[in-house]
């Protein structure tokens, strides 16, 4: 194999790494100008706590919080209104499509010390 | 071997080491007797075995809380075996209690079987009266309106009420509904100012027993266990002789003593919760079996009329 033959068979590999960087970290809600944008975003509820504590989308995107405490746990808009869940038991999930940009702050309405965010670009 | 407090640096009438004492009991069945604004704890077994007297009052109830019937995980799979049991302790008392207090949680997810579980067990209680507070549990989904149309009296508002028995007034508070991102328990100002005008024709000599689900002292904020304008409420009661407070919410007991204040929490009938900060979350503590029902049970309160004196009895399940 010659150099230039290995330099463009580098730059090739090279060029798909990025593609699956650009690829997961859309997957992990970061915007990918250009890349495949993400329909749907994760947020456990585990120990009385959401994560990711901040979560940033593009606008579009659905996000799904799932509960897997023992406990039952809501997830509610700060203003009660934007978006409310029902009660989630153990295993049950909860999804809103975020279509505006902004910020949106969000708790638990059962145990209000639980807060978080996401963030719509 | 009887447990007196013996150093109080605090004008509260209780030390940092008998109430660490008091709570070290908690589960294995702790007396808390309030005398003269002096607080003293001995241990159950002690009193059982001395056969105190002096706690037999004018009045006598239980404390029931957080049955969270519907529950079925790890920490306690059968929820109701568990409230049964108490309610046998219950009627195995010696002195019949007058009424039985519910502080809130009766159902885990707020849904009918569960209330209707709850309301056919509490029948075998040999009491004639059963009181109830919601607690979050009872709320979750139509903010209480299962609840109230069930359990609640003829109350005020969102269900709060009180009532006189044996010359003591009882009132129910209710601090569990709308609640905002980032607080604590939280009883709004329409509630307070029904407290305001509730006790304002009562006599100071009057015994006031206030109960809520939430604790209406700050146990531990950072997980929610605190009510954000009890100190409002608390500022109502300031002139009355004796003040007792009963909470659940954090499935274990706690005593303190402010003034003529006696704050107590009782254990929970189905599963137990960490010690504030001993773990990452308050979620329910999973425990061997053999050890369960060590850490769940009710509450015997008692009162002398005069004497400013009540008992407060903590009994595990076994």
């Amino acid at each position: 194999m010659n150099s230039r033959r290995a330099a463009w068979l580098s730059g090739i590999a090279f060029a798909v790494v990025v593609a699956f960087i650009l690829v997961a970290g859309g997957q992990k809600g970061l915007a990918s100008p250009g890349g495949p944008s993400p329909t749907s975003i994760e947020v456990k509820i585990d120990n009385f706590t959401f994560a990711p504590g901040t979560l940033t989308i593009a606008a579009g995107t659905t996000v799904v919080w799932t509960n897997r405490d023992d406990v039952p746990h809501t997830v509610v808009s700060d203003d009660k209104t934007i978006f409310k869940s029902r009660a989630l038991d153990t295993g049950e999930k909860f999804s809103y499509t975020f279509t505006k940009p902004g910020k949106y702050d969000y708790f638990c309405s059962v145990h209000p010390k639980m807060t978080a965010e996401v963030v719509v670009q | 071997m009887s447990e007196y407090i013996q150093e109080n640096f605090n004008p509260d009438g209780v030390d940092r080491r008998g109430f660490l004492k008091c709570m070290a009991w908690a589960g294995t069945g702790a007396l808390c007797v309030l005398q003269g604004g002096v607080l003293k704890s001995y241990a159950l077994s002690d009193v059982l075995r001395q056969k105190v007297g002096h706690l037999k009052g004018d009045l006598s109830f239980v404390q029931i809380s957080d049955s969270h019937i519907g529950f079925n995980k790890d920490a306690n799979p059968d929820v109701t075996a568990t409230l049964r049991e108490a309610i046998a302790k219950i009627n195995a008392l010696p002195t019949p209690p007058s009424f039985v207090l519910h502080t809130g949680d009766l159902t885990h997810l707020s849904k009918p079987e569960e209330f209707d579980t709850l309301a056919e067990s509490l029948k075998s209680l040999k009491t004639d009266q059963i009181f109830y507070v919601p607690g979050e549990h009872d709320v979750l989904n139509d903010n209480g309106q299962m609840f109230h149309e069930r359990f609640g009296r003829q109350g005020m508002g969102d269900g709060w009420y009180s009532f006189d028995q044996q010359g003591a007034h009882f009132i129910g508070l209710v601090n569990v509904l709308n609640l905002k991102a980032g607080g604590l328990g939280n009883l709004g100002s329409d509630q307070l100012e029904w407290l305001a005008k509730d006790v304002s024709q009562l006599k100071s000599s009057t015994p006031i027993v206030v109960f809520a689900h939430i604790p209406l002292w700050a146990v531990y904020p950072q997980w929610g266990w605190g009510t954000e304008d009890s100190e409002q409420a608390l500022s109502y009661l300031k002139r009355f002789g004796s003040v007792t407070v009963l909470n659940g919410h954090i499935h274990q007991t706690m005593q303190k003593v402010e003034g003529n204040v006696t704050f107590h929490t009782a254990t929970s009938t189905a599963f137990p919760q960490p010690q504030p900060g001993q773990a990452d979350s308050p979620g329910p503590m999973k425990v061997p079996a053999e050890k369960l029902r060590g850490l769940l049970g009710i509450t015997d309160v008692n009162f002398v009329r005069g004497k400013h004196t009540l008992g407060i009895v903590d009994s595990p399940l076994d």
